[in-house]
């Protein structure tokens, strides 16, 4: 197996009274879609969020490529190149797919933006990820459907050469065809090589498209297992009730 | 940059096929500049064969020294406007700004251009306190220049005295809208200008396809290039002949010295909306704020930003205002012209909602503004009924603004 490209030991976060991590542990393979499941509240958000750099966990300790790292901002995360994917995308109806993939990082030839250095680049990174169902890549996100836009969203996340992307349920809102589309982007990330957080709800594409999985039960981490070592059912139980018979507790290995 | 599949993209896209882009764009909410021209043009017809003067070269430059006030304002709000703001006192911050202007020229003789430095410096620092309390506090904008609107105007009739006007007799400030280059140098500035502009549209083109992208079609380009120039060539033709009416007492002919001036802030307000990062996130904090954020713009400072370019511009327009009057006055930039100003950039294509508009919108809505006032003017209807016509189409526009925008959403 190979060595993880995130590794986190022992994270706690807590916000005021309520101890919201305990003690998790996670490890991202670089190749590998690692899927983050849990009921509401389990603690998802909040360890993405550490993981992003928009929380500081209290404490705990964050190894990136075998290296001990400090996150304390979303730009340590950027640096590192870790990209978050939200739920709601956050994407501007009103620029086009080029724009929006360069938002905040455009290239530039002295003081004016170098429209086509990032236009072949976005074509380039879309042709990486196979995505041909964006007909021309300087229409405006508006004129997108939801699994496009979801398709956008993840092709601005890897432009970076990012190494570990995560996925805040990037399926969520979509209709049948669509969740298909994006979920073979998501197997194709981890193909390409990034370490892939999948958020979801749904056991079914977490079965479809994970390596393997880790379940988060009220603030601990139930346990983090490969796909083909358990059913669905062991891991409802680990999220209803964080333990499932023959599922090792995480953290006894 | 090219790579194999980006060089299978180069197709040439037949004229049929970009009309049919364009009809998807409109279905978009994107209606770009057509309405705008088109209603110029149906105006001009309809008030050209109405009215034996409005097609005169005499109130042609007189129309164009008219609007530029007006349009200045209006290209400052557009910034304001793609973030989904509002400056409702621009008006009179031009008029607080030509009362600085003025007062420093003929109270305390300064020179133009350090008064023009000055004014335009009181009216950057008047757009960052509007924008701070917009941006910092979160005090809708609406509410904020409406209050300046108040406040402005009282500023001002502080400034001018009571029932005062305060005269300007420096020459450089009155040439700009009162006199015209000489026919020879307005040809030679129509070549420059038009020059620069074929060889912009040039160079985009090659540059695309150097980078193996797909340009724009050239026939297309040709069509609208040709036309442009060739309109502008008919205007400055127009705009050389004699309009005096008294030739030898004196000579009129040329195009008026604000009619470069406003071309150059066209240049660089373009410029700087298209083809600059700040421009950039100007219309992604009018689309999605929230958005922008994330992608680590500094939301507020492009706010602040913004307020302080519209109120510099409007200081800019208390230069034409002065020059126009001869003097400032107490309703200096009052009454209609602020609405005028909003009119023009939504009637140019400006969208109320942010997101949407180019520095081009204030000039095409600034004419069908001054058209709408002068071709009506002269056909002897009241103001009243002018208000009520410009109030319609500003209504009109704000109309197909909505319901295109609800057309494009998803």
């Amino acid at each position: 197996m190979t060595e993880p490209i995130l590794s986190l030991r022992g994270v706690n976060k807590s916000f005021g009274p309520v101890h919201v991590l305990k003690d998790v542990n996670l490890d991202v393979h670089p190749g590998q879609v690692t899927a983050l499941v849990g009921d509401n509240g389990a603690g998802k958000s909040t360890l993405i969020k550490c993981i992003a750099g928009i929380y500081t966990p209290d404490h705990g300790e964050f190894k990136f490529d075998g290296k001990v790292v400090n996150i304390t901002g979303p730009r340590d995360a950027t640096a590192l190149g870790i990209e978050i994917v939200y739920q709601d995308l956050a994407l501007c109806d009103n620029l086009d797919i080029v724009h929006n993939m360069f938002l905040g990082r455009e290239v530039k030839k002295g003081p004016v933006l170098d429209e086509s250095a990032m236009e072949s680049l976005a074509r380039k990174t879309l042709d990486s990820l196979s995505v041909r169902t964006v007909k021309s890549i300087r229409q405006t996100v508006a004129s997108l459907s939801g699994g496009q836009r979801q398709t956008v969203a993840i092709a601005k996340a890897v432009l970076w050469n990012s190494k570990v992307v995560i996925l805040d349920e990037p399926t969520a809102a979509l209709g049948v065809a669509q969740t298909e589309q994006v979920l073979n982007l998501v197997r194709r990330l981890a193909d390409n090589g990034l370490g892939v957080i999948l958020i979801s709800h749904n056991i079914n594409d977490v079965f479809e498209v994970a390596d393997n999985i880790a379940a988060l039960y009220l603030g601990t981490m139930a346990a983090q297992v490969a796909k083909n070592e358990v059913i669905p059912r062991q891991v409802i139980e680990l999220i209803t009730t964080g333990v499932s018979a023959g599922v090792e507790k995480a953290g006894v290995k | 940059m090219s790579t194999p599949t980006a060089a299978t993209e180069v197709t040439e896209t037949s004229l049929k096929s970009a009309a049919h882009d364009y009809w998807s764009k409109v279905k978009a909410g994107d209606i770009g500049a057509l309405p705008a021209v088109l209603g110029l043009l149906v105006l001009c017809i309809v008030f050209g064969s109405m009215s034996s003067v409005f097609l005169t070269p005499g109130n042609f430059a007189n129309l164009l020294t008219q609007a530029a006030s007006v349009i200045v304002i209006a290209m400052g709000l557009i910034f304001v406007l793609l973030l989904g703001e509002i400056d409702l006192s621009a008006g009179y911050a031009s008029g607080v700004c030509g009362a600085v202007l003025v007062i420093l020229i003929t109270d305390h003789g300064q020179p133009w251009y350090i008064a023009l430095a000055a004014s335009i410096a009181v009216g950057m620092a008047m757009g960052f306190g509007l924008g701070t309390l917009v941006a910092r506090l979160g005090i809708p904008s609406f509410v904020v220049t409406l209050a300046a609107f108040l406040g402005f105007q009282g500023i001002l009739l502080i400034l001018a005295g009571e029932g005062g006007t305060i005269r300007v007799e420096d020459e450089t400030v009155l040439a700009i809208q009162n006199s015209n280059l000489s026919p020879a140098l307005s040809w030679a500035f129509y070549i420059a200008a038009s020059v620069f502009y074929v060889l912009l549209g040039l160079s985009r083109i090659n540059a695309r396809r150097k980078a193996g992208l797909k340009a724009e079609l050239f026939k297309l380009w040709l069509i609208k290039t040709i036309s442009l120039v060739g309109v502008s060539g008919l205007a400055v033709w127009a705009l050389n002949l004699e309009r005096s009416n008294n030739r030898e007492l004196v000579s009129l002919k040329g195009i008026p010295y604000v009619v470069p001036v406003i071309l150059f802030l066209l240049v660089i307000g373009t410029f700087v909306l298209g083809r600059t990062a700040f421009g950039r996130h100007i219309y992604a904090v009018g689309g999605n704020a929230e958005a922008a954020r994330r992608a680590g713009i500094n939301v507020k400072n492009i706010r602040i930003a913004a307020f302080v370019i519209c109120s510099a511009l409007s200081a800019i327009a208390g230069l034409l205002f002065a020059s126009r009057q001869n003097s400032i006055s107490p309703t200096t930039g009052g009454s209609s012209t602020l609405l005028y100003a909003v009119g023009a950039a939504v009637i140019g294509g400006t969208s109320l909602f942010g997101g949407k508009g180019k520095m081009r919108d204030a000039i095409l809505g600034g004419l069908v503004v001054a058209v709408i006032d002068n071709g009506m003017g002269l056909l002897g209807y009241a103001a009243g009924i002018k208000f009520i016509v410009t109030g319609a189409v500003l209504l009109v526009s704000a109309g197909v603004d909505a319901v295109s925008r609800r057309g494009s959403a998803v």
